[in-house]
């Protein structure tokens, strides 16, 4: 709870409209942060030397429950402190633009690729950003809840008991 | 292998050297990376100029099955991350869940947690550590430790019935109280394996081939490292004391006294020698785990909703029955909530990012792979080094194709 309150405030005084939300979830302070201002609260939150959160323990896409956004969960960790934070920003599905993280964490590259391989979010800035793990052909983004895990085409397997 | 001379016209006045790179393919399979990693390696002659790491080719869609998988049937998923230390896995998602569920398990359970754990760190850094030592020609010491590893895999097989995949562990505890057998083995391995583990240093620790071969040999510096994000051996290699044992101690860590080794310069020797000191200790916190082990436990937490019910509760007991169905089923009762757990895998921290809607299966699982995140600086690593010292480099990263793909 102190480490929500100082993070908070921290962030506050630096940029004033960027935290939408802050809460604690489990035992991670997490804040939800403009999508405009990401990358500066991110640089921010690395480069400051109270709060050093310098290493860049996660990065990984998610969709909104009600399907109309994206977002992208960033998990920070100062290792000297031993502090962890998680950030996130959400964004309109239909324009799923955000810059870049991997101009303060090299790192964030091929996350990044994953995060844009699966759900679509174009990396603004990004050196390469192209699909990671599935093939270059595919055209869908499959983590995104509009694609089903099994092909709704096919007719052979038809089981009404457990709703497929 | 494919090579062009390198023909630059030059006249006396304007010398210009141009140079022309030759292309090389190691992979997608090839002998010497063990595993399915496709490498495009731009090469001056003997000398790699720059390589481009294509990977997924075992790409199985973990996060989008465990999607619509009930939280009991994830864990055979996990089997199949990093196969060669599959029980962290198992047990790391068990914690993840009993996070977001607040369940707390018996001192009983943390304790022969740590020690299957250990065992299958013990195993991960053994096979690690030896095809090191093939990778630069010492089939030896590959070939004389590796009926240990068996050993591990013997006492993985007494205790849940598999040896790879193994499913080890349930939501709360262990599905069955441990045999008398599994403790026999438990004990003749830390009993003999010492033994066997001092002649293998006595192999390669101190020979003069080997140190010459892997002393700064892709080596990495502990800044570039943590830029990386890497964790586990490889960053503590690098000079960097991370250890999520003891930084988020889980599963009673804290009671245990361990030493985390680091490595100064960060190359294959050293992430070597780190892995064979933390054998070393994970013999101890088993030891340890053993002697301290509290008596008259429970082997489960108290968690009807995740964990099955004995058989023969199962048939003459009402209550029993219904939630057998309900588990099978997979219609447990979960709450809202995202949790990030993470352990300290056998090649880094093994991170579990779970967000449920309360729903039967979780909203989105993400796993937090050591080896994807580091397996990136690799280019970076071998860039200027020869060929042959890439290969060790790989190998002594420790890249689990299974995890890198997910």
């Amino acid at each position: 709870m102190e480490l929500l309150e100082k993070v908070k405030i921290a962030i506050t005084a630096k940029f004033p409209e960027a935290i939408e939300k802050s809460e604690l979830s489990y035992d991670f302070p997490v804040f939800y942060i403009k999508k405009e201002e990401i990358h500066q609260v991110l640089e921010f939150l690395k480069q400051d030397p109270e709060l050093n959160f310098h290493f860049l323990t996660d990065l990984t896409g998610i969709q909104s429950e009600d399907e109309k956004q994206l977002g992208v969960i960033y998990h920070l960790h100062n290792m000297l402190l031993n502090t962890r934070i998680r950030v996130k920003t959400y964004f309109d599905i239909n324009k799923p633009e955000i810059p870049t993280a991997t101009d303060l964490w090299p790192a964030a590259n091929w996350m990044e690729r994953e995060t844009y391989d699966f759900f679509g979010v174009r990396f603004k800035g990004h050196p390469k950003l192209k699909r990671i793990l599935n093939v270059d052909e595919m055209d869908i983004f499959p983590l995104r809840k509009e694609f089903p895990l099994e092909d709704q085409t096919r007719d052979d397997k038809d089981d009404k008991m457990f709703g497929r | 292998m494919s090579k062009k001379e390198n023909n630059s016209n030059h006249s006396n006045n304007d010398f210009v050297e141009e140079k022309e790179y030759s292309t090389l393919n190691l992979g997608p399979t090839h002998p010497a990376t063990h595993g399915i990693f496709q490498n495009i390696l731009k090469m001056d002659g003997e000398i790699i100029h720059e390589a481009e790491p294509t990977v997924g080719y075992i790409h199985r869609a973990f996060e989008k099955l465990s999607e619509r998988r009930p939280y009991n049937q994830i864990r055979p998923i996990t089997d199949r991350l990093n196969y060669c230390s599959s029980p962290i896995n198992n047990m790391g998602w068990d914690m993840t869940v009993e996070k977001l569920i607040a369940c707390k398990v018996p001192k009983r359970v943390d304790y022969m947690r740590v020690i299957i754990m250990e065992l299958a760190r013990i195993a991960d850094h053994l096979i690690c550590n030896s095809v090191i030592g093939v990778d630069t020609g010492a089939m030896t010491g590959f070939l004389y430790i590796f009926q240990w590893r068996e050993k591990i895999y013997e006492i993985y097989e007494s205790i849940c019935g598999a040896r790879l995949t193994t499913n080890i562990g349930r939501i709360g505890g262990f599905e069955k109280e441990w045999s008398k057998e599994t403790w026999d083995r438990i004990n003749h391995f830390v009993e003999n394996y010492p033994k066997a583990l001092k002649e293998f240093a006595n192999l390669l620790e101190r020979n003069k081939i080997f140190m010459d071969r892997t002393i700064n040999c892709g080596p990495i510096s502990a800044e570039m490292a943590l830029s990386y994000s890497f964790t586990g051996p490889n960053l503590r290699a690098a000079g960097v004391d991370y250890d999520v044992r003891v930084m988020n101690p889980y599963s009673s860590y804290q009671d245990f006294i361990f030493d985390v080794p680091i490595g100064q310069s960060g190359d294959t020797y050293d992430r070597f020698m780190v892995r064979q000191h933390e054998m070393w200790n994970s013999l101890e916190i088993i030891r340890q785990a053993i002697k301290n082990m509290p008596k008259d436990e429970p082997i489960k937490a108290d968690v009807p909703d995740f964990f099955l019910p004995p058989k023969e509760e199962v048939y003459n007991n009402m209550e029993a029955l219904i939630y057998h169905f309900k588990i099978i089923m997979g219609e447990m009762d979960v709450p809202k909530g995202e949790v990030y757990h993470c352990v300290e895998g056998g090649n880094g921290e093994l991170g579990f990012y779970l967000v449920s809607d309360g729903g039967r299966t979780p909203f989105r699982l993400h796993y937090r792979r050591p080896c994807f995140i580091y397996y990136q600086a690799y280019p970076e690593m071998v860039k200027g080094i020869m060929l042959s010292d890439a290969i060790i480099t790989m190998s002594s990263m420790n890249v689990i194709a299974g995890e890198l793909d997910a």
